[in-house]
């Protein structure tokens, strides 16, 4: 397991999940107001990329959803919401999270890095994303955010993996254009290693 | 190997920024103001009528916007797909959509409306519709048969005993549609040496592109403006522009990305129509994105096979005779087609002297089938790699030689008409794979290795690549750029600019100081062909040669006007025309263009040829008179097949007691003609294997006979390969050889590049098991531990669908 990944923290999120699916019908309006106890309140401070976002998040939403339909982060695909693919991948602590199965709500006072927050404030690009142009990785595109994600959290824990320690750290993305061979040079590129 | 300056040399994609950036916008990235969202009810019956529809509580619910039924959408003729029905023919088949102010409350507005449906019988499994007495997917019969003599239903039923025959691997003796043939079949199979006969089921599987269908749609002043993923983008129009039952003009459709089709998107599809039809009846722009789980019911998907196939071979390994029969699983809409491309596909790779083919479309209660990546071709390749291997053994040869006795070659004559081909070096390319692999010496078996064994094999996959008669359309602007227009769409092949390049190539200039207009209809694009059935590459780079050629002639012309002389008298050096006496004399590109500017005429686009499509017409006239116009139709010379061909070697390491394999060495080589970009190539060839491997061992749709429901239902049932599914690090390589039908020798390679990798995998599979033939795909881990147990499999032969 990533060390990042604690079982505390694990089951801290757990229980806030469970919080906000159990206040689902106490919520009458978007006021921040209301903190009583049980109650979660909607408009919420979220660390995106860095920057801090007042958003008003309905109990049940994900935060795939909230990136992308609330604070415009489209970057962040849905291709399944369900789990299974990782377009949605977004970095949480460190750790990757599939953000269609990640409760916004859960995210309070967690740093979420999209892939809309990886460039240089100059706008150069990070060495994943120039690597992978460079390694032509990408096909439809569609599968790639997620992709760049998993290979971002991969090297900021290990700088220099091997091959096989990239594939199996980017399994949990799906590309159906089966751009994986490319999609791995790409890793390798960017880690400083031939591919 | 060539001089070419762009031709063959590896560049960056303007596009791929934006997706390594997330800035790249797909159909459901794109909001349009008083945007509602849409969703649908769809039938939960395989195949019924509707009798009754009572939408009123969903309509009184706060934040419902409104409701489109079918008598808000043209009715279309039975089997055709429509935007809403009446008469479901499968579970999936959309009845109502409801639009919403946002998701959540369109989505609970379905649970709110009210449907009754009569049943009526259905059916999954094709033959158990022929069996006399089955049931029609259709009331209108159980076959449809597509003619250009005219297309209709029919109903056609085989005796139990037929049926019995065919599944017992027999010669089907029941009725068929359709019947090609060539050669003498007779003598061809006395002149055999070895005669195999084997029976064979394809099952078909979802596309499972990662970004669902997807459209929004907003009408103003009478034009509708459409985002959809689609993968073509002219040639999606007309389609789209008869949908919507608008004229060509009043249509602007935007589609910059699509995140993936393979087959499924390549031309205006029914959830693209209702977003416009529903846009227009509540005066809203009005977005729809399917779920992934809907992609099953109603995406659409490959065409299913079950069949029997005969082939005698002579005693050095050559191919007598062919005798094919094929029942096509067309689901309900029926698609079709895929059984005679397969018979063509027979008759290209392996050349036999004689051939027989027929075919019988059964339509089926199940998923809408469509052209998916090799639509037959991919089918048929899986099941000749084992036969061939089959044959070779008995005759006692090797499996490359008994393929390289059978290459097609520039020589070969296929299909029915026994035509030409336009080049073909399928010998070169199996050579060039042999030798990467290293065939001669791994080809030695290796002994089991406890409950492992080694398997390997050769497939050979083809498709037709490339089509002519579409426009090419570059500007070169008083500023010197170059912009070249393309319609053929984003599909994420790059082809859109790699098929540019011939434009820069012709017109010698810097790829920096080109600008590709593509995604937008208001781009200005011209008339392209579909991007699909591997046709992009031969096809736009020849409507960009005929373009930028039109714009070379003009500007020597303009430079003769200006500096004397005749316009042969000049050249130009990617940033000049200059005298080819006197190199010190000339012009910039940019002079010229702003020359042509004031001389108007066909110079800057204020005339036009004839012969170009009202697409592209539309096109020049928006941009005549911003520089010099480069317009014209692709009427080069086209005649014969144009091959698309490639080859795969594998090695498998086989675990006999759980089924499972891995794959531990992929080799796939490409005749695609010249390469045009090797990044490109060396990306389809490797994702085509992927898609191989998809097919030979994984996905498949599984139907509840029951019900008729679909059971695989996402990514990880129906599966598609995962990062570690497939090898590591995988080989690719092509032949380079010129295809004379091309100005810079280019044909297609996309789908080939999966068929060689699906039939090199039933080849090893088979190897690794003593020669033994499933007959059937995906071959499962429990159909090899069955096996090789000595146990009955799990399924009737050649059933289908819910196996």
């Amino acid at each position: 397991m990533n060390p990042r990944l604690s079982r505390r923290r694990f089951i801290k999120a757990v229980i806030a999940s469970s919080v906000v699916a159990a206040t689902n019908a106490r919520i009458t309006s978007a006021g921040a107001q209301d903190r009583s106890p049980g109650v979660v309140e909607r408009l919420i401070s979220l660390n995106i990329n860095g920057r801090t976002r007042r958003v008003d998040v309905l109990p049940q939403e994900t935060l795939a959803y909230t990136l992308r339909y609330k604070l415009g982060l489209t970057g962040t695909k849905i291709g399944c919401n369900r789990g299974e693919c990782g377009a949605c991948t977004v970095i949480i602590d460190g750790v990757t999270n599939y953000s269609c199965s990640t409760l916004t709500h859960s995210v309070r006072s967690r740093e979420v890095r999209t892939v809309e927050g990886l460039q240089g404030a100059d706008g150069t690009l990070h060495p994943v994303q120039q690597a992978f142009i460079d390694e032509l990785s990408p096909q439809c595109g569609f599968c790639t955010p997620g992709q760049i994600m998993s290979a971002v959290a991969l090297l900021d824990e290990n700088p220099t993996p091997t091959r096989e320690a990239a594939r199996q750290a980017l399994s949990g993305n799906l590309c159906r254009c089966g751009a994986y061979d490319h999609y791995l040079n790409g890793v390798m590129r960017a880690s400083g290693q031939n591919s | 190997m060539s001089d070419y300056k762009h031709i063959g040399k590896d560049f960056v994609p303007p596009d791929i920024t934006g997706k390594v950036t997330g800035k790249a916008k797909y159909a459901e990235d794109f909001r349009a103001d008083g945007m509602v969202y849409a969703r649908m009810y769809t039938s939960p019956m395989a195949h019924g009528q509707v009798t009754n529809i009572d939408t009123s509580a969903a309509e009184a619910m706060a934040g419902v916007v409104g409701i489109l039924t079918a008598d808000d959408v043209p009715a279309v003729n039975a089997p055709n797909a429509a935007i809403l029905t009446n008469s479901p023919a499968y579970i999936g088949d959309p009845i109502v959509a409801v639009a919403a102010e946002d998701e959540k409350t369109a989505e609970d507005a379905l649970a709110a409306i009210k449907v009754d449906i009569d049943p009526r019988p259905f059916v999954t499994d094709p033959l158990d519709s022929l069996l006399t007495g089955g049931p029609d997917a259709r009331e209108e019969g159980n076959v449809y048969v597509r003619s250009g003599e005219g297309s209709g239903f029919r109903t056609i039923k085989w005796t139990s005993e037929q049926i019995d025959e065919f599944r017992a691997g027999k010669e089907p003796g029941g009725e068929y549609a359709n019947e090609w043939s060539y050669g003498d079949l007779e003598k061809g199979f006395a002149d055999a040496k070895v005669i195999i006969e084997e029976p064979f089921v394809t099952i078909g599987y979802a596309h499972m592109s990662m970004e669902s269908r997807t459209a929004m749609s907003y009408w103003e002043n009478g034009t509708c403006y459409v985002h959809a993923s689609c993968q073509s983008q002219s040639f999606f129009m007309p389609g789209l522009a008869r949908m919507l039952g608008v004229e060509l003009k009043d249509v602007v459709l935007i589609s910059e990305n699509t995140g993936g089709g393979f087959g499924s998107k390549f031309g205006a599809y029914p959830i693209v129509g209702l977003t416009g039809y529903f846009s227009k009846k509540i005066g809203r722009p009005v977005q729809l994105r399917i779920s992934r789980e809907q992609e099953y019911y109603m995406g659409s998907a490959r065409i299913g096979f079950q069949g029997w196939l005969r082939m005698g071979f002579a005693a050095d390994g050559r191919a007598t005779a062919a005798d094919v029969f094929i029942v096509e699983d067309i689901g309900a809409n029926a698609a079709g087609g895929n059984a005679s491309s397969a018979g063509g596909a027979i008759s290209l790779v392996y050349d036999p002297e004689a051939m027989r083919f027929r075919s019988l479309p059964v339509l089926t209660n199940t998923t809408p089938r469509g052209a998916q990546r090799g639509p037959g071709q991919n089918q048929i390749a899986t099941v000749m790699a084992p036969i061939m291997d089959k044959a070779a053994k008995e005759l006692g040869i090797d499996r490359l030689e008994i393929r390289r006795t059978n290459a097609v070659h520039n020589d070969t004559t296929v299909y029915a008409d026994q035509e030409p081909v336009t080049s073909a070096y399928m010998n070169e390319a199996l050579q060039q794979g042999a030798d990467m692999f290293d065939w001669e010496n791994r080809k030695v078996k290796l002994p089991r290795n406890g409950s492992k064994v080694r398997g390997i094999g050769i497939g050979q996959g083809y498709h037709s690549a490339g089509t002519n008669g579409y426009d090419g359309l570059v500007r070169i602007t008083p500023d010197g750029k170059v912009h070249i227009h393309t319609g053929v769409g984003n599909l994420g092949t790059y082809s859109y600019a790699s098929t540019s390049r011939a434009a820069a190539e012709v017109l010698q200039c810097d790829w920096e100081d080109c600008v590709i207009h593509r995604g937008n209809t208001e781009e200005n694009l011209p008339w392209n062909s579909y991007q699909a059935g591997s046709v992009s590459a031969f096809t736009q780079t020849r409507t960009n040669y005929v373009a930028a050629m039109d714009a070379l002639d003009k500007m020597k012309q303009i430079a003769a006007e200006i500096m004397g002389g005749e316009a042969d008298d000049y050249d130009i050096d990617g940033s000049r025309v200059y005298r080819t006496g006197n190199p010190a004399q000339g012009m910039s590109y940019g002079a010229v263009a702003a020359r042509a500017i004031q001389l108007g005429g066909a110079y800057s686009g204020q005339t036009y040829p004839e012969d170009i499509h009202e697409i592209t017409q539309r096109s020049v006239q928006n941009v005549a008179g911003s520089g010099l116009v480069g317009v014209a139709k692709d009427n080069l010379e086209r005649e014969g097949v144009i091959p698309g061909l490639a080859c795969a070697f594998v090695e498998i390491e086989l675990d006999l007691e759980t089924g499972k394999y891995d794959i531990l060495d992929y080799v796939g080589v490409a005749d695609c003609g010249t390469v045009l970009h090797p990044k490109g190539l060396a990306q389809q060839m490797k994702g085509g294997a992927v898609w191989g491997i998809g097919m030979a061992g994984l996905e498949r749709h599984v139907y509840d006979p029951q019900n008729g429901l679909p059971a695989n239902v996402g990514f990880h049932d129906c599966r598609i390969p995962t990062y570690l599914d497939v090898p590591s690090v995988s080989q690719s390589g092509a032949v380079d050889l010129p295809d004379p039908q091309n100005p810079f020798g280019v044909r297609g390679i996309g789908e080939p590049a999966m068929g060689c990798s699906v039939a090199a995998l039933t080849s090893a599979i088979a190897d690794a098991l003593d020669g033994h033939i499933f007959g059937r795909t995906p071959v499962s881990p429990d159909m090899i531990v069955n096996h090789v147990a000595g146990r009955e499999q799990s399924f009737k032969p050649l059933q289908t669908n819910n196996s």
